[in-house]
């Protein structure tokens, strides 16, 4: 990496380690939020920005990773660092198959995509009708003593989440990283470029396809995880929604899919915009539902036909950045 | 001794017998040429070797087992590199990450892919190129990146699908000047489907001559021009002798 | 289970089905020629069941006239939309367009929500409450006249595409797009008739749902899906595939409301994509590709 790179991964590094000494709450909680949208946006750009499998079910991951962990903590008390490998084992249980039968069957592109909706919303609809995890009147879990920090639990106040979520998204970022420079990483670009090219040069696109599967779905778990003990209520008509897949998958779409700093870069940018816009709304006295989201979709509209490759390709051009 | 065997090899497509029961051999370190007018039957020959569909009967031995039903990516982990007629980079990527791509089915490190690559870049004199995004190489560079990721894979025998097409003569002569050079030097056994008879003429030192997905003449490139069965099914075509 | 109940339920649910079978056939015309998958197509719905309502608020205008206005008006919005915004886009990759479509369709969510609240409208006519009596059978007659003008719209555009000069153009076009690029079709215009008549589809569905079910903004993510799972199942790109997979997603969502309970009912439409989708990719009655 470049001087430069280093140079702004550092000043980003202690902005981040220092937030939550100069932040106020509602600053940190949009801080968190941002690097939990990154983080699951560096999830889903493994398997699209990477292998070019276009998942529009993302949301299924997160939520069968929640409720299996807080569904565990909730009837038998088993803390979420146990449940996290139900919730990782779980997701990628369903991925591969999701995987396997689309890769098997020769469904991709547009047919993949559906695929991937249609299984979340199916899942959606069982966790409607599973009483055992409360159906559509959601789970809770007992609100966190907020003084103090409980890590074998994972409850405690909200800078504990912060950091939670700061080492995820940097882990993430690192782990991507070194994945792109490994065969999997070249494997994966060859199959997203070129599949046909891809197995002529002896790729079985069929195992490296699946194992892109394996790593989003595992990662898009965790935030699961974090996402049940930091919210603490869970309903099926929210976590395993459409809206929530089109959430996940924006961040790294406006930043730039297969880039590293895409996804951390679209999710700032789309949070502050759309909490940039509620308080500019609220200050304006025009608080008519819908309004923000419209302004939503508009600025969307503007950076996919202005900015086709997403924001992050033309910055680190211009500053001689790579990815 | 040979290396490649396709014995009576047949294929149809609803009905349509593309290759009908050929019988051909490439000897080891040897350059054959597989010609043909259009339609008939070449690429059939190919895509069957290559693993893209299986032959309905017949077998391909190669070395010495039978490869005939396998997937390309087992084909290739076999030691049989191929080149598509429509060239196929990963365009989003580097001209060197495309030709790792293929250094990393026989080194797992990163470096090893690397140096791969790069030995193969000299070779077909593309290294001041290498970091030039595939998608920003003319036509003649992306054929010769096609063959260099093609190598890259350290095959036995190398598929050329038109390796040639399109380009000019003096172009030609540079590439047909690179694969001999492979081939007297690493002792690289080739394969070629070609139309461009300057190159088949200069390269192959034996050639298979297909007609409607049947074997009509083989032999020396000299012998086989004179061949009346072979000017026959050319009549009418249009051929750069 | 009386015998009766169950033949109500079916009829129900193949006359739904052809409202949703029309609906569905505006998104497998608009994917099987300009090869774009419109992501907003639930949302266009939507807004055309609000018109129906603006109509009929304003000026008692019946929903079976109100569709000819709305499907025009449709009509000549798709085309605008298909030519200032998706033209551009024909060959970005898909999670571009993707993107593009998202974004329209929540600018059109968020509008109605803006425009019309968050409460659910509808219209109410004289006919909406009567049924026709065959036998033990009760045909509600809304029902049956909406399923009635699907078959027509969608009859229309069978005739359209089999015989008028464009429509031929516009096949050409889905078969071959270079072919037809050299031998001189207006490619642009033809993608963006189709898109027209896409919408107008929609709009005259819309104008028919208005009578069988409220409307609420929230409602147009739910038909895109449904609109999808329909082309799926039927075939996308299928004309005939689309109105079949909307009967029999109709009659599905009927009976698991009946036998089960009508909160599943959308579960036994995405078992049955699933299902379509794994042993039969192409749809019911596509074609292999």
């Amino acid at each position: 990496m470049s001087r430069r790179g280093i140079a702004l991964l550092g000043g980003l590094a202690i902005l981040l380690l220092a937030l939550p000494g100069v932040a106020n709450a509602y600053l940190l909680s949009v801080a968190t939020l941002i690097l939990y949208l990154a983080y699951v946006g560096q999830a889903w750009n493994v398997m699209m920005g990477f292998a070019g499998q276009l998942s529009l079910g993302h949301s299924l991951y997160v939520g069968v990773g929640a409720y299996a962990a807080a569904s565990l903590f909730f009837h038998f008390g088993v803390g979420p660092w146990a449940g996290l490998w139900l919730a990782i084992a779980l997701s990628v249980a369903l991925g591969c198959a999701i995987g396997f039968l689309a890769f098997r069957f020769g469904i991709s592109g547009v047919y993949f995509a559906l695929l991937t909706i249609a299984f979340a919303e199916f899942v959606r609809i069982g966790f409607d009708h599973l009483q055992w995890t409360g159906g559509p009147g959601g789970l809770f879990l007992k609100v966190a003593q907020r003084d103090q920090i409980d890590l074998a639990n994972f409850r405690g106040p909200p800078e504990m989440y912060y950091y939670a979520i700061l080492c995820l998204a940097a882990l993430a970022f690192a782990g991507c990283a070194w994945l792109l420079r490994t065969k999997a990483g070249y494997y994966w670009q060859a199959i997203r470029e070129n599949e046909e090219a891809a197995q002529a040069l002896g790729i079985n696109t069929f195992r490296w396809k699946m194992l892109a599967v394996a790593i989003s779905s595992a990662m898009t778990a965790v935030a699961g995880v974090f996402f049940a003990f930091y919210y603490n209520n869970l309903f099926p008509e929210q976590i395993f929604h459409i809206s929530r897949s089109i959430e996940i998958i924006l961040g790294p779409i406006i930043g730039g899919v297969g880039t590293l700093f895409g996804p951390i870069l679209g999710a700032a940018l789309l949070t502050l915009l759309s909490d940039g816009i509620t308080e500019g709304l609220a200050a304006m006295g025009w608080e008519i539902p819908g309004v923000k989201h419209v302004f939503y979709g508009v600025v969307l509209l503007a950076v996919v036909l202005f900015l086709p490759n997403g924001i992050w390709p033309p910055i680190a051009r211009r500053f001689g950045l790579r990815r | 001794m040979s290396l490649l065997r396709a014995a009576h090899i047949a294929k149809s497509f609803r009905g349509l017998k593309a290759v009908a029961g050929a019988s051909f051999e490439v000897p080891e370190r040897g350059i054959v040429a597989l010609i043909g007018p259009n339609g008939a039957g070449k690429t059939t020959c190919f895509n069957m070797i290559a693993g893209v569909f299986p032959p309905d009967s017949g077998a391909i031995r190669f070395e010495d087992r039978n490869i005939e039903g396998m997937r390309p990516d087992q084909v290739c982990a076999a030691g049989i590199g191929r080149t598509f007629q429509i060239v196929k980079p990963f365009a989003g990527l580097s001209v060197l990450d495309n030709v790792m791509v293929g250094g990393f089915l026989r080194e797992k490190t990163r470096a090893g892919a690397r140096s791969v690559a790069l030995g193969v870049l000299r070779k077909l004199r593309l290294e001041s190129k290498a970091e030039m995004p595939a998608s920003a190489l003319t036509l003649p560079d992306r054929k010769r990146l096609e063959v260099a990721r093609a190598l890259a894979t350290r095959p036995r025998l190398l598929l050329l699908d038109e390796a040639m097409a399109g380009l000019r003569p003096t172009e030609c002569d540079e590439m047909v000047a690179i694969f001999r050079e492979l081939n007297r030097a690493d002792g690289l056994t080739i394969l070629l489907i070609e139309h461009v008879m300057r190159a088949v003429m200069a390269l192959a030192q034996h050639i298979v001559v297909l007609h409607h997905g049947e074997v009509i003449a083989r032999g020396a490139p000299a012998e086989v021009v004179r061949d009346p069965a072979v000017l026959e099914c050319y009549l009418g075509e249009e051929t750069e002798v | 289970m009386p015998l009766d109940l169950l033949a109500n339920v079916i009829i129900a649910g193949v006359l739904t089905g052809l409202v949703y079978g029309l609906m569905a056939l505006g998104l497998s015309v608009i994917f099987g020629v300009v090869r774009v998958v419109n992501f907003a197509h639930g949302e266009m719905m939507t807004i055309a069941m609000y018109a129906a309502v603006l109509l009929f608020g304003a000026f008692r205008l019946d929903p079976f006239l109100a569709v000819l206005p709305v499907a025009a008006a449709f009509f000549a919005f798709g085309y605008a939309l298909q030519a200032g915004l998706i033209n551009p886009f024909i060959t970005r990759p898909e999670h571009s367009q993707f993107i593009l479509m998202v974004a329209v369709a929540i600018i059109m969510v968020n509008g109605l929500l803006i425009g019309f609240g968050p409460d659910a409208r509808n219209v109410q006519t004289d006919y909406q409450l009567e049924s026709i009596e065959i036998g033990k059978l009760l045909v509600d007659k809304a029902r049956l006249y909406a399923a009635v003008v699907a078959l027509a719209a969608s009859a229309l555009l069978f005739a359209f595409f089999r015989f008028a000069s464009a429509g031929k153009a516009i096949r050409a076009c889905a078969d071959n797009h270079l072919g037809a690029l050299v031998v001189g079709l207006r490619v642009k215009h033809l993608y963006a008739l189709t898109f027209g008549l896409g919408s107008a589809c929609v709009a005259i569905a819309g104008c028919m749902m208005i009578l069988l079910v409220d409307v609420t903004p929230n409602l147009g993510p739910a038909y895109t899906l449904l609109a999808f799972v329909i082309v799926i199942v039927g075939g996308l790109g299928s004309m005939a595939g689309a109105l079949l997979g909307g009967v029999l997603i109709g009659v599905s969502e009927a009976l698991a409301g009946l036998l089960i309970t009508p909160s599943a009912k959308s579960m036994f439409s995405f078992g049955l994509l699933i299902l379509v989708l794994l042993f039969r990719p192409q749809g019911l009655l596509g074609r292999k590709a």
